[in-house]
């Protein structure tokens, strides 16, 4: 047996939850104003079916809660229906489904506006008239969605309670009896937590994409770390690697008091391999040799090259490194001639130029000179003129005496030659 | 070969097993650039040197384009901080692809990233671009390092590009190529209307050194 809860014009579900969960474990929160559960087992408790929902009504009524309406049937679907039409306290006997029911108007089914509309042209207004119309007939004019209407409106129903989900908090601190200064006895204690919150994603069939660390510090304030990861992982030795690599780039400014890791859970990725995918890093190894080479190289320094949408010469910005996966229905169709490509001088070489007539006829730089035996330009570039860094330049391919070829430019603002890049 | 056939003679006379045949190592895969006759060999180094503007960089990003239009993950160990992206993203480069990692001038750096990269797998081509460091410098450089690369990538399906002035990977790598200016492009008139249309490069295997050059045209971005 299944009993329905429902307080017309509720928003929150939880106090009718809570009174459910006085009777029964197994609930579902059908709607915000609804919920249902399983009363299956209770006659030893409360005594008839009728008792049971009477004793739901002063449970209800102590709760504060306005017009809840209490129903007792056979299914979950009955229960409902029963509870949202009527006022009170409903038992519909087994087998009475279909009578019990029958009177009440064809809103309490709650059908889609376009079949609710056709039931109204036909002038069907109750269960009764619905249930009353041939099922064959209502699912070849409306329907798979009508046939489920036209057993609802029968009081048929065997669906199973679906319970809500728990919400799990994938989070642990720890407080510290002595402050520690070193990284060594933290990794120990991150090792425990980690370990921890991944068997925790583990049964909860999670993995995680972002660690949050917070270190509470001693006389500073809280040392927080966040790494976002690319692909979710549930390992904890690639987890402990990471944050231990990221605490030694990042290494808090005081001794540590306490500390708390939180996970945030996402689906494990699903990866189909293929006997004619290229191969590509591993995700968790990549992220270790990525969160390495960081270490060597400096924040920032490593990463995926994106070009930004604006003019500015030689805009670039560097993105997390996480290679699409490959397509093993993609071809390659590559088939283009080599272009000739620069190499950057970051920051641009500042450049001593011979200009009689405005075009560059002698170069002399650091390690770079000679005579300007070709050139193409100037080509006039501005732009960004409403920030602080607006530029302004006139850009020339030049060839040197010596076969070198490089591209050169002329501020505008301030009139300074500088040597941007070489065609190699 | 007079000594590989006395130590043949030996090896038989030891096992006594006469007419030893020797099984020739099978040829490398080789992973294409985009240029014929300049494929690189998968699992072995492959040394890219000449003088500035020369073709190298031309070279490796045509090698990146093509690494990267096969689905392939390339990482590019910029020991100078000198790699446009703008140049690979025209050449055709899938920059969502390829791991680009600046050293700032720091070639101890490069070789040690280059190392962890190597050992990490899974990547199709490491380019180490040590193209803007002194020769001075690059030849300070131990062999150990460079034959510590050759044993960490023989036997994975990955190619190993370093391009510099000066040939320094020397006996670590298999092959060994000398690129050459071969002039520049241009178009229209002089003072007038020219235009950069490209460059002119030759490219002379030097290891092995059997095979002829190859020369071919790196035409400038419009």
């Amino acid at each position: 047996m299944f009993a329905a809860l429902h307080s017309p014009g509720l928003s929150d579900p939880a106090r009718l939850a809570e009174c459910a969960a006085d009777f029964s474990p197994r609930i579902e929160i059908t709607a915000a104003d609804t919920v249902t559960f399983d009363i299956s087992g209770l006659a030893h408790l409360f005594g008839s079916t009728k008792d049971i929902a009477h004793a739901l009504a002063r449970r209800t009524a102590g709760a504060g809660i306005a017009e809840c309406r209490v129903a007792v049937a056979s299914n979950p679907d009955a229960a409902v229906h029963a509870a949202r039409g009527t006022a009170g306290v409903t038992v519909v006997a087994p087998g009475d489904e279909a009578r019990t029911l029958g009177p009440l108007p064809i809103a309490v089914l709650d059908p889609p506006e376009e079949l609710a509309e056709t039931l109204a042209r036909w002038g069907i207004r109750t269960l009764a008239q619905l249930a009353a119309l041939p099922e064959a007939g209502i699912t070849e004019r409306l329907g798979t969605e009508g046939a489920r209407l036209h057993r609802l409106a029968r009081g048929a129903g065997g669906r199973p309670l679906v319970p809500p989900q728990s919400i799990t908090v994938f989070e642990d601190a720890l407080e510290l009896e002595h402050p520690i200064t070193l990284l060594e006895p933290l990794t120990f204690l991150l090792g425990r937590i980690l370990n921890d919150l991944c068997a925790k994603l583990d049964a909860h069939g999670f993995a995680a994409h972002e660690v949050r660390l917070t270190l509470k510090l001693e006389n500073a304030p809280p040392h927080e770390r966040v790494l976002r990861l690319p692909y979710p992982m549930r390992d904890p030795k690639a987890f402990l690697k990471l944050v231990t690599l990221d605490l030694d780039t990042h290494p808090p400014p005081a001794p540590i008091l306490a500390l708390a890791l939180a996970m945030e859970p996402v689906n494990p990725r699903v990866v189909q391999h293929g006997l004619f995918v290229p191969l590509a890093p591993e995700p968790q190894k990549l992220e270790l040799t990525l969160a390495r080479i960081t270490k060597i190289a400096g924040e920032g320094n490593a990463g995926a090259a994106e070009i930004p949408d604006t003019h500015r010469p030689g805009a670039f910005r560097i993105k997390p490194f996480a290679p699409p996966p490959a397509d093993a229905h993609q071809k390659s169709t590559r088939n283009v001639t080599p272009r000739a490509a620069a190499r950057v001088f970051r920051p641009a070489l500042r450049a001593d130029i011979d200009a009689p007539n405005g075009r560059p006829a002698r170069i002399q730089a650091c390690g770079i000179r000679g005579a300007v035996i070709a050139s193409a330009g100037p080509w006039r570039t501005s732009g960004d003129w409403w920030r602080e860094d607006t530029w302004s330049r006139d850009e020339w391919d030049i060839a040197l005496s010596n076969g070198a070829l490089y591209r050169i430019y002329r501020d505008r603002a301030s009139g300074e030659w500088f040597i941007e890049a070489a065609y190699d | 070969m007079q000594s590989s056939a006395l130590l043949k003679a030996r090896i038989e006379a030891f096992l006594g097993a006469p007419h030893l045949t020797w099984r020739a190592r099978p040829a490398p895969e080789l992973l294409p650039t985009g240029i014929p006759g300049l494929e690189l060999p998968r699992g072995a180094i492959s040394d890219v040197y000449g003088p500035p503007c020369s073709g190298r960089t031309s070279l490796l990003t045509a090698a990146l384009a093509e690494a990267t239009a096969r689905q392939e993950v390339c990482a590019l160990i910029d020991a100078t901080d000198s790699f446009e992206p703008a140049s690979a993203a025209a050449a055709g480069s899938d920059l969502d692809r390829i791991l680009w990692v600046r050293c700032g001038g720091r070639p101890d750096k490069a070789l040690k990233i280059a190392d962890l990269i190597i050992q990490a797998g899974g990547f199709g081509l490491v380019a180490l671009d040590l193209a803007g460091i002194a020769p001075a410098v690059a030849r300070r450089i131990p062999l150990a390092s460079w034959y510590r690369f050759r044993r960490a990538i023989e036997n994975t399906p990955a190619a190993m590009l370093i391009i510099e002035r000066e040939p320094t990977a020397k006996a670590a790598a298999s092959l060994v190529i000398e690129m050459r200016r071969g002039g520049v492009e241009w178009s229209g008139a002089p003072d007038c209307s020219r235009l950069l249309r490209g460059l002119r490069i030759e490219a002379v295997p030097r290891k092995p050194a059997a095979r002829e050059s190859v020369r071919f045209d790196a035409r400038a971005s419009a």
